[in-house]
């Protein structure tokens, strides 16, 4: 690597500003300049040095500040427009048309360009990962380009520092101490630093005050911070650190919980409870009738044994039996089982009359549960009720065959033949809820419809989610990084006895220019130091604002 | 120039490192819906359930090994499992033995519904109910009729979802049929 062979014989890194070793400007700016800028103490900052291969360019690329902030702020608009309208998770539709004709006829043709552009489901389009790739990118890169020459110049700074440096810093004094003997001012100086709670180095006639180094690595430890949440939350996408599944389970029925392999939960009993007081004034006003009071899922998580396979059923091992409320969701290793929904008095079995229809005469009751329909209802001797179909949701005929649309007892419809000491051949008939079919003309016989029994069906939804302990220390670290680069800051005094007993003494901070001239006031009455000057308010005001590398 | 080299290696080596985690990031957020379920090549997950009619016997998938798989997930409400179900009768009648094998699986109804189903098709293969919805939960069927081709190999050939006509069902089923000795 080419080498800035300063005067003082130190070898720096080619785009060094300052030598690590004494300080002299080595850049023609930094030459002229009457304040030099001590951004990263005038260390070769890596990206500047060289630029030759792709990798370079590349490199160059993410960690100049300039596409830094463009990425930052392209980020920012990108992330706002998706707030414009609702994103479609918040959106109680399923399919795609549902969708797009519901952005068109809540928000007219804008909502219709909102969604046709993807901005209806901007955070997991690709463009927005991308982009916030390429801000981590950035991030990450800048922060090693820069936090590493600036860590090395740091830990490396010498005590003694070339005039030529001292005198270009923003406060600097120079003349002879106001009283007392000078060959006891470094003393002084170095008791007085010590109290203020300097770390204080001496070589020879030089000494080095120095404060709040460790404020310099705040930006650095708040883009770690950033890292690691942006790297929590990628591995949500990693199968098994994110479940956020929705199920129903009626009661009495057990179901694989989807997400969660090899786990069964059960429905023992749901339970709703409603406030029983009399009406208060805002219920009256808004229209409500009864407060629920408590959603409770009384539910039992079973485990298969290791070696199981889906589908096996016997061999499970109960791990929790638990009362899910709302807020009281069933944990169980990282998982959360929620009470999100409820369907109340679904059928689960209904009880007939076998009744002959002239007489009115019952000859007993047929109880036909849903959940377990049998071939056959023995009633006594000769007499019994064969079930030939059964249909839970009736939805017609077709070529003369009952139909079902779902699985779900909501039309239940059943074909039954009697058989009865005066038909031993059996009657059939169909039936349904307010309809009865007698396919052979007139019975004798009829199932009188009795009573139901119903079951209730819990909605809950599994949730895990791993990468809440990493995203908490993510947000930590990164609120630490930015308290350290904002209270703390960074303060130095250089001072250095000449031959002739006169002091040069320079100081610099990142920022809080008010703070290290109290230390320095101290200091100078403390040691009879010559009074300081600051060189930056002769010329330009707007120096003083100008503080330091950004926190952020 | 060793410490040149060294030290593009170490951003090169960096830069590829986060363009991997950025790729990975918006491939899989692209397939998130798909990642759980199941794709063509996988391994089929195991599974066993009881026979409808013989409570002795289990399908056991593994047990199946160097058979080809026609698992067809269907429900007695659903119009096109039942059009469906004949032509895969007659096919497996062809293929049972040069190797295939079929496990219709119904979903969670029950024992009555399903026997009085079959029954009134006619139709001749290996019932099983999933009562837990656990094998369906495994092999994430959603829709209606499902059917999933596994090689003698046990990986997942294809996945079809939606009604099959019966050449369709041949040809599936030539697919998966063993190789011959």
């Amino acid at each position: 690597m080419e080498k800035i062979i300063c005067v003082c014989g130190h070898e720096n890194p080619e785009g060094t500003k300052l030598c690590a070793k004494c300080g002299r400007p080595l850049t023609e700016d930094a030459l002229t300049s009457k304040i030099l800028d001590m951004k990263y103490d005038g260390a070769a900052i890596r990206s500047k040095t060289r630029n030759k291969s792709f990798v370079d360019k590349i490199w160059n690329f993410f960690s100049s500040v300039k596409v830094g902030i463009t990425l930052i702020i392209i980020n920012l608009i990108a992330a706002s427009i998706g707030t414009i309208f609702p994103q479609e998770f918040y959106i109680s539709v399923q399919t795609e048309e549902q969708k797009a004709a519901y952005y068109e006829d809540t928000y007219g043709s804008i909502g219709k360009v909102y969604y046709e552009l993807g901005l209806s489901d901007v955070y997991s389009s690709w463009w927005f990962q991308i982009l916030v790739g390429l801000l981590a990118i950035s991030i990450i890169v800048a922060s090693i380009d820069r936090g590493i020459p600036l860590h090395r110049s740091l830990k490396n700074q010498r005590v003694k520092r070339h005039e030529s440096f001292m005198k270009r810093q923003r406060v600097i004094a120079e003349g002879e101490i106001t009283e007392g003997d000078s060959a006891n001012t470094l003393n002084l100086v170095e008791e007085k630093m010590k109290k203020l709670r300097y770390k204080v180095r001496r070589d020879g006639n030089a000494l080095l005050a120095e404060r709040g180094r460790f404020a310099r690595y705040g930006p650095y430890i708040n883009h770690c911070g950033l890292i690691i949440f942006l790297a929590a939350v990628m591995l949500r996408l990693v199968p098994g650190f994110y479940v956020d599944e929705s199920m129903w389970v009626r009661e009495g029925e057990m179901r694989a919980v989807p997400g969660m392999d090899g786990y069964f939960i059960e429905n023992e009993k749901f339970i709703l409870e409603m406030h029983d007081n009399e009406k208060t004034e805002n219920q009256v006003l808004q229209g409500v009738n009864v407060v629920a009071k408590n959603y409770q899922t009384n539910a039992k998580l079973y485990k298969q044994s290791k070696d199981a396979v889906p589908g096996k059923i016997d061999d499970l091992e109960l791990v929790k039996d638990y009362s899910i409320r709302v807020n009281h969701p069933l944990k169980y290793d990282g998982f959360s089982f929620y009470q999100m929904d409820f369907k109340l008095n679904e059928i689960k079995a209904m009880n007939f009359n076998l009744t002959n229809k002239e007489s009115g005469e019952s000859l007993g009751d047929v109880s036909i549960d849903l959940t377990n329909p049998k071939d056959e209802y023995v009633i006594g001797d000769q007499t019994k009720v064969q079930l030939l179909g059964y249909y839970p949701d009736f939805s017609g005929f077709e070529n003369g065959e009952p139909q079902t649309a779902t699985p779900t007892p909501n039309n239940p419809a059943f074909i039954f033949k009697m058989i009865t000491p005066d038909k031993p051949d059996g009657e059939v008939s169909f039936v349904a809820i307010q309809q009865t079919i007698e396919p052979n003309g007139d019975n004798a016989y009829k199932m009188a419809f009795n009573s139901v029994e119903t079951r209730n069906m819990s909605g809950l939804t599994v949730h895990k989610d791993s990468t809440i302990p990493l995203l908490a220390i993510g947000g930590a670290i990164f609120m630490i990084g930015v308290a350290i680069g904002s209270y703390w800051n960074h303060r130095r005094l250089w001072v250095e006895q000449l031959e002739d007993g006169t002091i040069r003494l320079a100081a610099h901070t990142n920022k809080n220019w008010f703070g290290i001239k109290k230390d320095l006031d101290a200091v100078t009455q403390f040691a009879h130091l010559p009074q300081y000057i600051d060189q930056s308010q002769d010329d330009d005001e707007e120096e003083n604002e100008k503080e330091g590398e950004s926190t952020i | 120039m060793d410490k040149k080299k060294k030290r593009s290696i170490t951003r090169g080596v960096i830069l590829v490192v986060l363009l991997a985690a950025i790729v990975y990031t918006v491939y899989s957020s692209a397939t998130k819906d798909k990642v759980e379920v199941l794709q063509v090549g996988d391994d089929a997950p195991n599974f066993e359930l009881v026979d409808l009619y013989e409570s002795d016997l289990k399908h056991r998938l593994s047990d199946y090994e160097g058979k080809g798989i026609f698992l067809n997930f269907w429900g007695t409400w659903c119009e096109p499992c039942k059009k469906e179900m004949p032509a895969m009768s007659e096919q497996y009648a062809k293929y049972k033995d040069q190797g295939v094998e079929v496990l219709a699986i119904n979903i969670a109804q029950t024992d009555f519904e399903v026997k009085k189903f079959i029954e009134s098709l006619n139709v001749d293969f290996p019932v099983a109910i999933d009562e837990t919805k656990g094998v369906m939960t495994a092999y994430n069927v959603d829709l209606l009729p499902a059917t999933i081709l596994i090689s003698p190999e046990g990986e997942v050939k294809k996945i079809i979802t939606g009604e099959m006509n019966e050449s369709q069902i041949a040809s599936y089923m030539e697919s998966i049929k063993p190789e011959q000795e």
